[in-house]
């Protein structure tokens, strides 16, 4: 039984043998996986890298199985989505995976970037690698919007219109830059073709010539050792000492740091699955079918930031700060391992980094959460689905109850809440008549004012005197309501 | 086939150098041209390929604007002193195009023929306003936008009032100016 063994061995040996004669896999192999690495670097805070690229790698497989099935025509994609997602066999599985595994990809990026960030990793002589994971996180942005696109579906639609008044705004050639968007004058079959493309073929090839360049430059510069504080990175001397680092306590990356990294690999998995089964794939809502305007389009997890950025600006502000806006934000991402290429690289030494960091993320969270819930918008249907309660019913004059039919009938419900119920665009009316007096609430009804439309155009003084009183009437129990402090006591009422 | 001077010819004479390429310079003038030839030759090539490559992805920047003419069916279907939801066919659709050729607009009869044609469009930032009959308001789902019934900008975000269509009345139906997106840089829909 001895013998054959070795013959076999033999064998294996003699075809890799001839194989690496060939392709020379031994030495790709030892510089690429098992170039060695500082064994600091085998930590936790260094897998958001190569889990990003998992989820590239997933995204790319469930997004070319998708491609099987779906069908980029403004005719046919709906139908296409809708057969994915109910008759064909694990469809609705994999438009899950592909879903959360663009959710999952953008996130653990930004953790990457955020880490990259307060570990002082774009630092000399890494801006290159910053330059490139900043490009691959537009990529990545882009194919999130893209995908968003894909679905073709109301959300879908009018986020392509949302885009396209975006780029509206740009001075002189704004539209033909919106005719460049959408392939057209408007939203139709060579937009979503136009899309299809960018999705398929020219965001996933930019972001794989992107990773080669960005790992190409993780093996010429040496991944980032873990910074201590008070060890300062100075351009004449930092290479030097890092080659110090390397002989002291140098490893190779497989099999000696890569352990955490595929730990989180099948952990990321893991989630993405579970997310996958237990939440199911997004949509699609109703089709993108524009005679359905009673459509709401709200975008993807990752946009709702800018949903809410874009509700909540100054008017007179926004095409400069849509327009002027990203670009500034990309000037200092580009600029910032250039301004600030050497010193300190812990975060423990670095206040303001850390401090930058928490202010972002509280706002990118603060602007999603306000995004989700969207209290800006009118609820559409408050007027006819949101009802009075009893309690603001009760032993009222007949002149309050006239005011509280004309309240629900002019559609006050859709931007007002009483008790709580209704809409958030404007203030809670349970006690408005605690705070203005009657004549100014006749003027506010009448000429509207702050983001209130005025309705002197569209109530009878009839109405606009029972609406006002019972507004007035809507206050707590015991409580009188507001009065002019520049009137005598008795002059009012 | 030599495999030793793949640098130089087998039919030439061998040079003195054995590593290093041959410095005769008249063959180093022809290699110079050569290789300029082949940058040049490839330079022409690339812009064949390349300019109608960028002209057929950049041909909205060439292409004028075009609008047309196209009905919304009988001016009866418009009642007095009401607006109401119209549509129309893009006049520019292609057979592929399913559902999205079918483009709403907001039609406001006044009395007579004298009209208001709102694009479906919020000019803050597009979505599809709805109106209100009761409070005479268009309102829009997205960022709270809301209008008055003549289109005029009556509170939230939008930075104009609602983009309007060219209109005109031909054997008794009622005729649009349609076939692109409204924009703020196009308000023209």
């Amino acid at each position: 039984m001895k013998v054959p063994i070795q013959k076999l061995t033999d064998l294996g040996l003699g075809v890799f043998n001839w194989v690496d004669d060939r392709l020379h896999v031994k030495k790709l192999w030892e510089s690429t996986a098992g170039h060695h690495v500082p064994q600091s670097a085998g930590s936790w805070f260094y897998v958001f890298g190569s889990a990003t690229l998992l989820c590239f790698i997933l995204q790319v497989v469930t997004g070319i199985m998708l491609a099987l099935v779906y069908v980029p025509s403004a005719d046919e994609a709906y139908a296409t989505l809708e057969y994915l997602t109910y008759h064909q066999q694990l469809g609705w599985f994999l438009r899950a995976m592909h879903y959360w595994g663009s959710d999952f990809m953008v996130g653990i990026m930004l953790l990457h970037m955020t880490q990259v960030f307060l570990f002082g990793a774009y630092k000399y002589p890494r801006e290159i690698t910053w330059l490139s994971g900043l490009a691959l996180l537009v990529c990545t942005l882009g194919l999130a919007f893209t995908g968003q696109v894909m679905r073709f579906d109301e959300d879908a639609y009018w986020g392509l219109g949302i885009g396209a008044a975006i780029v509206g705004r740009v001075p002189f050639i704004g539209q033909q830059l919106v005719d460049f968007m959408l392939g057209g004058q408007i939203i139709a079959s060579e937009t979503l073709s136009r899309f299809f493309a960018l999705h398929v073929f020219v965001l996933p090839g930019t972001v794989i010539a992107l990773v080669s360049l960005h790992l190409r430059m993780v093996l010429a510069k040496g991944i980032n050792e873990y910074p201590v504080p008070g060890m300062v990175v100075r351009r004449e001397t930092y290479n030097k000492e890092y080659a110090a680092i390397l002989k002291k306590e140098g490893v190779p990356f497989f099999p000696k740091a890569i352990d955490k990294d595929i730990i989180t690999s099948a952990v990321v998995i893991g989630a993405i699955l579970t997310c996958a089964l237990v939440f199911g794939p997004k949509g699609p809502s109703g089709p993108a079918d524009p005679l359905q305007i009673d459509a709401s389009p709200r975008p993807d997890f990752w946009f709702l930031w800018i949903f809410a950025i874009a509700a909540l600006m100054p008017a007179e502000i926004e095409t400069f700060a849509l327009l002027v806006g990203p670009m500034v934000i990309g000037l200092i991402l580009v600029a910032l391992p250039f301004v600030n290429g050497t010193g300190e690289k812990s975060w423990r030494r670095r206040p303001v980094a850390v401090i930058v960091t928490l202010l972002v993320w509280i706002s990118l969270g603060m602007l999603t959460y306000l995004g989700a819930t969207s209290p800006w918008s009118p609820v559409m249907n408050g007027w006819s689905s949101v009802t009075t309660p009893d309690a603001q019913i009760l032993n009222r004059t007949p002149l309050q109850l006239q005011g509280a039919i004309t309240l629900q009938y002019k559609q006050c419900r859709n931007c007002h809440s009483i008790d709580g119920l209704g809409g958030e665009r404007g203030p809670d009316l349970t006690d408005v008549g605690l705070r203005l007096t009657k004549p100014q609430l006749v003027r506010q009804v009448v000429q509207g004012g702050g983001n209130m439309p005025a309705y002197g155009q569209n109530l009878s003084p009839s109405e606009v005197e029972a609406l006002v009183h019972y507004m007035i009437s809507l206050r707590p129990e015991g409580v009188p309501p507001a009065r002019d402090t520049t009137l005598p006591r008795k002059a009012q009422n | 086939m030599n495999h030793d001077s793949d640098q130089s010819p087998a039919n030439e004479a061998p040079c003195a150098c054995s590593s290093s390429p041959c410095e005769d310079p008249k063959k180093k003038t022809r290699r110079e041209f050569m290789l300029a030839l082949g940058f040049g030759l490839n330079a022409i090539a690339g812009a064949a390929v390349g300019i109608p490559l960028v002209g057929y992805v950049l041909s909205s920047f060439l292409k004028p604007h075009q609008l047309d003419w196209v009905s919304l069916g009988p001016v009866e279907k418009f009642p007095e002193g009401k607006t109401r939801l119209g549509n129309y066919k893009n006049p520019f659709h292609r057979s592929w195009d399913g559902s999205t050729a079918d483009i709403p607009c907001w039609v406001r009869r006044i009395k007579g023929n004298e009209f208001q044609i709102f694009a479906i469009n919020c000019a803050h930032l597009g979505c599809p306003v709805r109106w209100f009959e009761e409070s005479k308001l268009f309102m829009c789902p997205c960022h709270g936008g809301a209008y008055y019934e003549d289109g005029e900008r009556a509170a939230g975000p939008p930075p104009r009032g609602l983009f309007t269509y060219e209109f005109k009345i031909e054997n008794g139906n009622l005729m649009v100016l349609a076939g692109a997106l409204p924009t703020l840089a196009q308000p023209n829909a």
